[in-house]
Parts: structure tokens; sequence; C-alpha cells
């Protein structure tokens, strides 16, 4: 118990004096994690609507493709993307292994799937009744799609969410592409595992509380967005 | 659409800062492929920096196991190297993948156990004969059983005691240092550790250090340029400056204090300029 007060205290002392190492860390997780979220929309919204609402042979080896892809292991993912980044590798030329940026193609493809998966669900939910009934209203194909994306909007905040909370806590991929190098691509989760490493247990239980802290903070923000009466 | 606007707002935000945040990586970059136990003891934290600040040069130090920290050398993935696994360090460097092997420094492992000690085995000269006296009496021990270059070595002293360790009493944890030797504490069993790790741990466990000293429990650190011919772009010319900054007089006298301020002992003897045969 002792060690889990030493962490709390700490991560208070951290959280208070602004640390730079832990505020480097910390925004480099934030926006890391945040543009690979963005990247998995601009990706996976236009995908999963599109598979949500055409219909072609095979779309229900996709539609499963998509659905195990929600579960993509990240180590998986970072293992594949670290083959290609090599210097050896397809894509060693563009030389960025071990830089954030590696990891946020890693982190993009992990969420890609989850936020594909979550639209396909959120606008299948969308009653094809209503769909035919804009068609007949004289809707374009186009405004047809953009109303129903309206009208799923709020589960598709559910796709934002569970997208973002899985890169943010993951672990198996920033390590293999971004290696963990101090200043440069630590980010919470693989700073977690130094410190522990290291038997630093205070500054590893601070860490996770950080980062508790921040994913609730994220949800919580996006919640209020979806639970508003008003929207 | 209007959250989803706010959303792509903020994470718009997001990437703005980080487009700004990753332009200022400056020029030439060395990557270093370097063990955990460089980067665990913080030794790496002390020492980049720096380097950074007298050669001008980025390092960007990749900490994986020994055999990675090599085969990534050996693929051209990095530049220079800085491992502890002698045998197989002059294997690569007998096939021409690394150059100019030097040594920088060593440190120690230590067998350590319970304070009543069942296997009698403090003050045992000779390290393998203390891993027979476990076996002997049957008193648990905790291996790494992860090949790393700690799990290599005891497997060494095991096939030198004469033998082949078995459960019940010898406990494989799949896991690194750390997680070992809380592994063995809570178990009240002894295990093989490195130095460094056991001081970082030492407050929170009741292990006790019982053999130390013997030759075949250095753990000899050294460097190696990585042949340019392992890959299209690799930086020899930055590995270089970087090997010979390990052996700069003034970097082995940072090694030499380092760790004496947080452990009341230092973790590596500096021995640049020697050779194998001297230690």
């Amino acid at each position: 118990m002792d060690l889990l007060w030493a962490g709390l205290r700490e991560a208070l002392r951290l959280l208070v004096t602004g640390d730079r190492e832990v505020v480097t860390i910390l925004l480099l997780s934030l926006q890391v994690s945040g543009l690979a979220t963005l990247i998995s929309l601009a990706l996976g919204v236009p995908a999963g609507a599109a598979l949500a609402l055409l219909r072609f042979p095979g779309r229900t080896l996709v539609v499963s493709a998509v659905n195990a892809g929600m579960g993509l292991p990240p180590v998986v993912v970072g293992l594949f993307i670290s083959l290609l980044l090599w210097r050896s590798g397809p894509l060693g030329g563009w030389e960025i292994l071990y830089t954030p940026t590696a990891i946020v193609l890693a982190q993009a493809v992990i969420a890609a799937p989850i936020v594909m998966g979550i639209t396909l669900a959120a606008v299948q939910n969308v009653p094809e009744k209503f769909r035919l009934q804009l068609l007949a209203l004289g809707a374009s194909r186009l405004q047809m799609v953009r109303v129903v994306l309206r009208e799923a909007r709020l589960p598709m905040l559910a796709a934002v969410m569970a997208g973002f909370g899985g890169i943010i806590s993951e672990i198996g991929a920033s390590m293999m592409v971004g290696g963990n190098i101090k200043g440069q691509t630590r980010t919470l989760t693989t700073a977690m595992v130094l410190e522990t490493g290291k038997g630093n247990f205070e500054i590893a239980i601070a860490l996770s509380i950080l980062l508790l802290v921040l994913v609730f903070g994220v949800n919580w923000a996006l919640t209020a967005v979806q639970q508003r009466r008003s929207v | 659409m209007r959250p989803m606007t706010r959303i792509a707002v903020a994470l718009l935000v997001c990437a703005v800062s980080w487009a700004s945040a990753s332009a200022q990586t400056p020029g030439p970059t060395v990557v270093l492929s370097t063990t955990t136990s460089t980067q665990d003891s913080g030794l790496l934290d002390v020492l980049i920096p720096l380097f950074e600040k007298q050669s001008g040069l980025t390092v960007k130090p990749v900490s994986v196991g020994t055999g990675q920290a090599l085969a990534l050398a050996a693929r051209g993935e990095a530049d220079v190297t800085l491992v502890h696994a002698p045998a197989l360090e002059k294997k690569y460097v007998a096939d021409g993948k690394l150059l100019n092997r030097r040594l920088v420094m060593y440190n120690d492992f230590i067998v350590v156990g319970p304070e009543a000690d069942p296997a009698k085995i403090r003050g045992e000269p000779r390290a393998a004969a203390a891993l027979a006296k476990i076996a002997a009496a049957g008193a648990r021990f905790v291996s790494r059983g992860d090949k790393s270059g700690t799990h290599i070595l005891e497997q060494a002293l095991w096939k030198e005691a004469g033998v082949t360790p078995a459960a019940p009493w010898y406990i494989e944890s799949g896991q690194g240092m750390g997680a070992t030797l809380g592994i063995a504490d809570d178990r009240r069993a002894y295990t093989l550790t490195d130095r460094g790790t056991y001081l970082a741990f030492s407050k929170r466990i009741a292990l006790k250090t019982l053999v130390e000293g013997d030759r075949a429990l250095f753990n000899v650190y050294s460097v190696m340029e990585v042949n340019s011919a392992n890959g299209p772009r690799v930086n020899a010319a930055g590995g270089k400056v970087f090997a010979d900054f390990m052996l700069a007089p003034a970097t082995q006298a940072v090694i030499k204090t380092f760790g004496v301020e947080k452990f009341g002992q230092a973790l590596f003897v500096p021995i640049a300029g020697k050779k194998d045969e001297d230690l």
C-alpha cells in the first residue's frame, strides 16, 4: 500500500511542478494518438459507411475481416510496420522508423478497423426504410449518405472513443516502431514499462495515473458531447 | 455533424502542434542498437546528451535484447552497436558484418538468494559450484528463461556445473530481470542477476548477495561499428564517431562514477584499451 500512496504523491508532484520530461511524454502521447485517431476517422468513416450501404459479392467476408480487424493485436501491427520501415524494407527510404511518425502510422492502422467496424454498425442501425424514404423524397445518394451519417453521429462518437482509447493505451506497436527513445518517441505506456523495469515503481504508478486521468478526461468530454440533448 | 466537427477541430489542433514539434529534428542521426541494460541502468540518459553536445549528431538508441541488437546491426538497421555477448560478437566480427570491436566497460552478475541460504552457497568463489550446490539441495531457483544475455550466461553456468536444471525447484519466469527478482523474492528462491538491476530493486526485496567476484560473472560490453556494406543507408561515419566517443577518456571517467550518487557504488567499470585476455 505504501507504494501506491507514494505513486499517488509522485503523480501529484509531477503534475503540480509540471516536470518537463513528463510533460513532453504526455504531449507526445496526446499528439500521436490524436493524429492517429484523425487519420483512422478519415479512412474508417467513409469505408465503414460504404460497407454498410453497398451490397456486393463477398461483402460478408469483408465485414468479417473488418470485425476481426477490430481486435488486431498491436504487436503484430508493430512487427509488420517495422519490417516495412526498416532501412532494408520497402519503405526504408522514408527513414521514419524510430520517429513519432512511425507510431502514428502504426496506431492509425490499429484504430482504422475499430472506427470502420463501429461506423458500419452505427450506419446499419439506421432503418433501411428511412434510407429508402429519403431516396423516394428525391435525395441524391450523396445527400442520403450525409443524412444517414448525421443520424448515426451519436454511436459514431463511440468509434472515436474506442479508437482513441485503444491506441493511447497501446504499447506493443509503440515500443517496436518508436523504440521508446527519450525525448523523441517515449510515450506514456512505453515510459511505464521502462520505469517498472528500472524498479522506479513510484514513477510508473504516477504515469499510470496520468494515463487514466487523460483517457477519462477525453472520454468525459466526448460523452458530454454525445449525451447533450440539443445536438 | 456539429460534435464531429468539434472533434475534428480538436484533432487538427493536435496535428498542427505535431507538425511544428516534428519539424525541429536536426540533421544527421546515428542509430545505436544496444541492450536494455544500458538503458534501464540510466547510463545512456547520461552519455547520449553528452555525445550529442560534443558531436552535433543526434542518437537514436534502440534498446532491445542482445541477440536482436546484434541482428539489427548486422542487417544494417543500426550504425553502431553496444552489447555484451563476447562469443556472439566475435562471430559477427569474423563474418565481417561488424567492425572494430573494442571493449568499453564491464559490470558484473551476482547470485542472490534468501537470507537463510538453504543451499549454503554464501561466499562460494565459483558461480558454477554455487549452482551445483543449489541443484544438489533442490533449492528453488528462478531463471529468466527468455534467451537474454543473463539467461545465456546462466545456461553456460549450469553446463559448467554439470546439471540439467528441471522443475519443480527450477522456475522459469519468462520475464525481465526486475520481474524475475520479484518472483525470486516472493518464492524465497535463488536467482542470477546483474548488479545494477539488483541495486535498483534492493529497497523492495529481501534477497541477499551470496556469490560475487567470479571472472565468469563479468559482463563485458563492447562497441562495434557497422559495416556499410550491410545495407544501403548505414551511417558508418556517424557510427565511428559514437564508438570513439565511448572510449574517450572523458566518457570513461563519466562511466567510472556513474551510479555512485544513487546506489552508493559504481555500476560499471571502464576498460577502454584493454583486451579480453587482460581481464
